[in-house]
């Protein structure tokens, strides 16, 4: 009988690695050895290619993405930091508002964000042009482009990591902690550098560590604004667009590995000290501000916050308002009105990349919903031999850049193979659903463990002590109470798989071209106004997915971040 | 209803022997209790009769028919968890269906019964309540009523009480013995409480270290243990070490070296345990059994000492007397009044009766 719980755990555990080595591993494996072919032999020529003399420009893209991700952090870090101390220390009118926009910007999709800004600040752009007109200049006085607009971009986007972590690890720090501090004597400086600052170390770290491996990841920023900048997310993408897939592949092994070594030691700094939970449940303190003059000023900081990050959404919102045509040689739009909206409902060739979008993300959606169900109670709540290897496997999609995720797609499925069922995927509907699922297991599977561990391992006792087998007991009793982790994960999983661009841009067809595609072709045709429309979809299912999670399932969903 | 034996039973974990060899026989109908200090193995042995763990070695046995290997929902036992282990996203009445659902009852029949196990412990108004929404003692009704409705073979409770106010507890000692004597059902209960043990059980197994010392009714364990661990570990007790010196047919007379003194001991199963030739010895005698009388006393076994200490604790009074400086004896007395408070520094006579006295060997390690 001790075999009838080994043999549950075995036919649990036989779907999962059959997904996980056909979808994860074998992919990568068949980029690593495509990355060592030169003409169908196997050789460093690659590498050497890469690292060696005559290739600069993969290793000037290899150096730049390193230091642009370095910025990034400090950039992000810049921001984050200080505004979730003022939102979380300081109690003063608004101050709730202002902090539940502090992370807006994790509703723009990159894709949908980059061009925001674009739009915004860049050289045609409308607050450059506003500050010209308004001051009579006979240039504009600056815009974002290149370099600049990368790192811009990615503080924006990125710095909700630094907000998140910093604002509930300070909600975490046991208030006496400080208060003892300054009975002692310390001022609050002192106090902020000698005792809040350690505390806060730990998820700073991670934060960083985060940050640093998504703007290494990052590609849609590069790809609107880089001009000739090169970048390593974006040279996989040339290379594979060129042809050349061995070379894609030995950039996406490089890139991988990086994104790895992060990983590895993030997972080890994690290990070595965490005191993030040590005192938990213990809510913030806020210094009411009573200085009138100190209070209006952090008012003012709020709304001027407030404006910087919903500019680029009320820009897309704007933008989606002007139609074909409405804004070409003119410094600012000239006609407003509903017509890209209309077309969506009425154009078929418009509305089909919105139903693919749907379609493929329900598919991916579905897909991990499963796998993320099955993969964690296993992984929480079975015993098994090589559980840490799994939990390795499960986390690879999460380290891969999406880029390189896209290339191993590409480099399995271009040929037959058993896990494909003996066809050819890549140019083919399913890839790209394919890949989405891949992306986001590990969100669905996050977000899973999160819930199945805080579960009393006697729950599931009591029902099979009432005589539930154990389907009946995962059915009736470990699925429902699990559900709203599960749920927050897939809809987030959901949102992201519609605003999907890197993976989509390498393996998308005519056939099932997604949103963020669409966007690329509008803008490339100029037609601003349309691609704003499909960008504020986007948006909209965004909010509302996060507006059912929070109502419903009381769940936050951006925690699945 | 069905009688738990439980034969030559061993539970390791890795390295460590959870439960050592133990053989138990629990009677039909019986209320039986689990008796020790933490991490004595009561849990794990509970657990390998509700089938979710599975002996090392032995075999569980119900009503002689072999469990050792039937998994957890086909054994039919109805166990209450320490945390109690309810669905939280279930009503009061969903909880306590589940059980009948599993068994296929039909639905007038489940309300039915569902609706007569929430009479009894008293939960009637809470049926559509979810279950967060209760208080702790309601929640533990639930959990008792959840396991008392599938009219189980045996019902297992784990600590069941130790979440629990003082107040709270004692009302549900009495309303978990109520219910099973109502539904009369074989009852294995867990605690490290000895009051709760010796004023609720039929019978109680005290363990130690994974192995089981004594098996025997609340008054049998008080009064009859058989080695210092039960002895000490329920209720209080002076022990004092001392060998063999003569046995005649009615006493036996003993040696102890700190007093310097012979002890008579009357020579029946109730005064000497069954010991070896080789095993070290102790006399235990009981605080309330120890006399104590600032005039003299004749007879044997008097010693003489001095009040060192005086506790008051409401209903009776604790004394301490020094013998002599390795030897301080504890007595107990009924509150009668502050006239027959002692006071400290009195000189006093100590009789241990040769009746009272139990001689019992050292635990073996
Ligand atoms: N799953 C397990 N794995 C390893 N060791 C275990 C396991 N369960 C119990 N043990 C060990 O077995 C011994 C007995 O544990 P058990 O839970 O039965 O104690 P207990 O008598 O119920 O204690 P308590 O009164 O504290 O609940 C302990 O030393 C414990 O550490
Ligand atoms: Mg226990």
């Amino acid at each position: 009988m001790l075999n009838a719980e080994k043999r549950k755990t075995i036919l649990l555990l036989i779907p999962i690695i059959v997904v996980l080595i056909g979808y994860v591993l074998y992919p990568s494996i068949e980029t690593s050895i495509e990355s060592f072919k030169k003409d169908g032999v196997f050789t460093f020529e690659n590498y050497n290619d890469f690292f060696g003399e005559k290739a600069e420009a993969n290793l000037e893209a290899l150096w730049n993405s390193v230091w642009i991700s370095l910025l990034s952090v400090f950039f992000s870090a810049l921001i984050g930091i200080p505004l979730a101390y003022i939102f979380n220390r300081y109690d003063f009118p608004g101050r709730k508002f202002f902090s539940s926009i502090a992370i807006m910007p994790i509703v723009l999709p990159s894709l949908v964000g980059v061009m925001a800004f674009m739009y915004l600040y860049g050289e045609a752009g409308l607050v450059p042009n506003i500050i010209k007109d308004l001051f009579h200049l006979s240039e504009v006085p600056f815009s974002i482009g290149g370099i600049s607009g990368i790192l811009i971009v990615h503080a924006y986007t990125m710095y909700p990591y630094f907000y998140m972590t910093t604002s509930s690890a300070l909600n975490n720090i046991d208030p006496s902690l400080e208060e003892s501090a300054y009975n002692l004597g310390a001022n609050r400086f002192l106090v902020f550098w000698k005792v809040t600052f350690p505390l806060l170390t730990p998820g700073l770290v991670a934060a960083s560590l985060l940050v640093f491996m998504v703007s290494m990841a990052s590609f849609s920023a590069p790809f609107l604004l880089a001009g000739g900048f090169r970048v390593l997310s974006l040279q996989i993408y040339f290379s594979k667009i060129n042809g050349d897939l061995e070379m894609a592949a030995t950039q996406s092994v490089v890139l991988t590995a990086v994104s790895i070594s992060f990983l590895l030691f993030m997972r080890w700094y994690q290990n070595r000290r965490d005191y993030r939970m040590a005192s938990k449940g213990i809510g913030a303190h806020r210094s009411e501000v009573s200085n009138p003059v100190l209070k209006w000023f952090m008012v003012v900081i709020g709304i001027l916050a407030m404006i910087v990050l919903l500019l680029p959404h009320a820009t897309l919102l704007i933008l989606s308002l002007v139609p074909e045509g409405g804004w070409t040689w003119q410094t600012y739009p000239q006609a407003f009105n509903l017509e890209n909206y209309r077309l969506l409902f009425e154009n078929p060739n418009i509305w089909d990349p919105v139903r693919n979008s749907l379609i493929m993300a329900s598919v991916a959606s579905l897909g991990v919903f499963v796998f993320g169900i099955i993969t964690s109670y296993a992984l929480v709540k079975r015993k098994f031999f090589g559980k840490n290897l799994l939990d390795i496997l499960v986390m690879i999609p999460w380290v891969l850049p999406a880029t390189v995720v896209g290339m191993n797609m590409v480099l399995a499925f271009n040929e037959p193979s058993i896990f494909s069922f003996g066809k050819v995927l890549v140019g083919t509907f399913w890839i790209l659903p394919l890949a989405y699922f891949v992306r986001f297991i590990p969100l669905v599977v996050r977000s899973t463990t999160a819930v199945l561990e805080q579960m009393d391992d006697s729950i599931e006792e009591a029902a099979q002590n009432l005589g539930a087998k154990w389907f009946y007991t995962f059915r009736r009793v470990v699925i429902p109470i699990i559900l709203p982790g599960v749920l927050s994960g897939t809809l987030l999983a959901f949102v992201q798989a519609v605003g999907e661009f890197p993976t989509s841009v390498l393996l998308y067809t005519l056939g099932n071209r997604p949103i963020s595609i669409e966007i690329m072709n509008q803008l490339r045709m100029f037609n601003m106004g349309q691609a704003a429309a499909y960008g504020m979809i986007q948006v909209g299912l965004i909010a509302i997915v996060m507006i059912i999670s929070n109502k419903f399932f009381k769940v936050k969903t951006e925690n699945a971040l | 209803m069905s009688t738990v034996n439980l034969s030559t039973i061993t539970k390791q974990f890795g390295s460590v022997t959870a439960v050592k060899e133990l053989n138990l026989l629990i009677n039909e109908g019986e209320f039986f209790t689990f008796l020790g200090p933490s991490g004595c193995g009561k849990t794990t042995t509970l657990r390998m009769i509700a089938g979710f763990y599975y002996p090392t070695k032995g075999k569980v046995l119900f009503n002689d028919k072999d469990m050792t290997t039937i998994p957890p929902e086909k054994r039919n036992t109805g166990m209450v968890f320490q945390n109690y282990a309810l669905f939280p996203h279930m009503t009061v009445f969903e909880n306590v269906a589940f059980g009948l659902k599993v068994r296929k009852l039909n639905r007038s029949e489940t309300k039915k019964r569902v609706e007569d196990v929430l009479q009894k412990v008293r939960l009637e108004q809470y049926i559509e309540r979810q279950v967060s929404q209760l208080s702790g003692g309601q929640q533990q009704r639930v959990a008792l009523a959840r396991a008392l409705v599938i009219e189980p073979d045996i019902l297992l409770l784990d600590e069941p009480l130790s979440n629990l106010d003082a107040r709270l507890r004692d009302e549900m000692r009495n309303e978990i013995l109520r219910l099973q004597r109502d539904y009369g059902i074989t009852t294995i209960y867990v605690t490290h409480d000895q009051v709760e043990a010796l004023t609720m059980s039929d019978r109680i197994a005290v363990f130690n270290m994974g192995v089981c010392q004594q098996v025997g009714t609340p008054t049998e364990i008080y009064n009859e243990p058989v080695n210092d661990f039960v002895a000490e570990f329920i209720g209080e007790t002076n022990l004092l070490p001392v060998t063999i010196e003569e046995e005649t047919e009615k006493e036996k007379v003993y040696r102890n070296n700190d007093l310097d003194t012979s002890i008579h001991v009357n020579n029946s199963k109730v005064n000497i345990a069954f010991y070896q030739e080789s095993d070290e010895l102790l006399m235990s005698i009981r605080p309330e059994a120890v006399q104590i009388s600032k005039e003299d006393i004749s007879g044997e076994n008097v010693l003489k000492g001095e009040v060192i200490l005086v506790q008051f604790t409401g209903a009776s009074v604790h004394t301490y007397v020094r013998l002599n400086n390795e030897v301080t004896i504890r007595t107990t007395d009924l509150n009668e009044g502050p006239s027959t408070y002692l006071t400290e520094g009195t000189k006093v006579n100590v009789r241990l009766p040769a009746n009272q006295i139990r001689v019992i060997p050292k635990a073996r390690k």
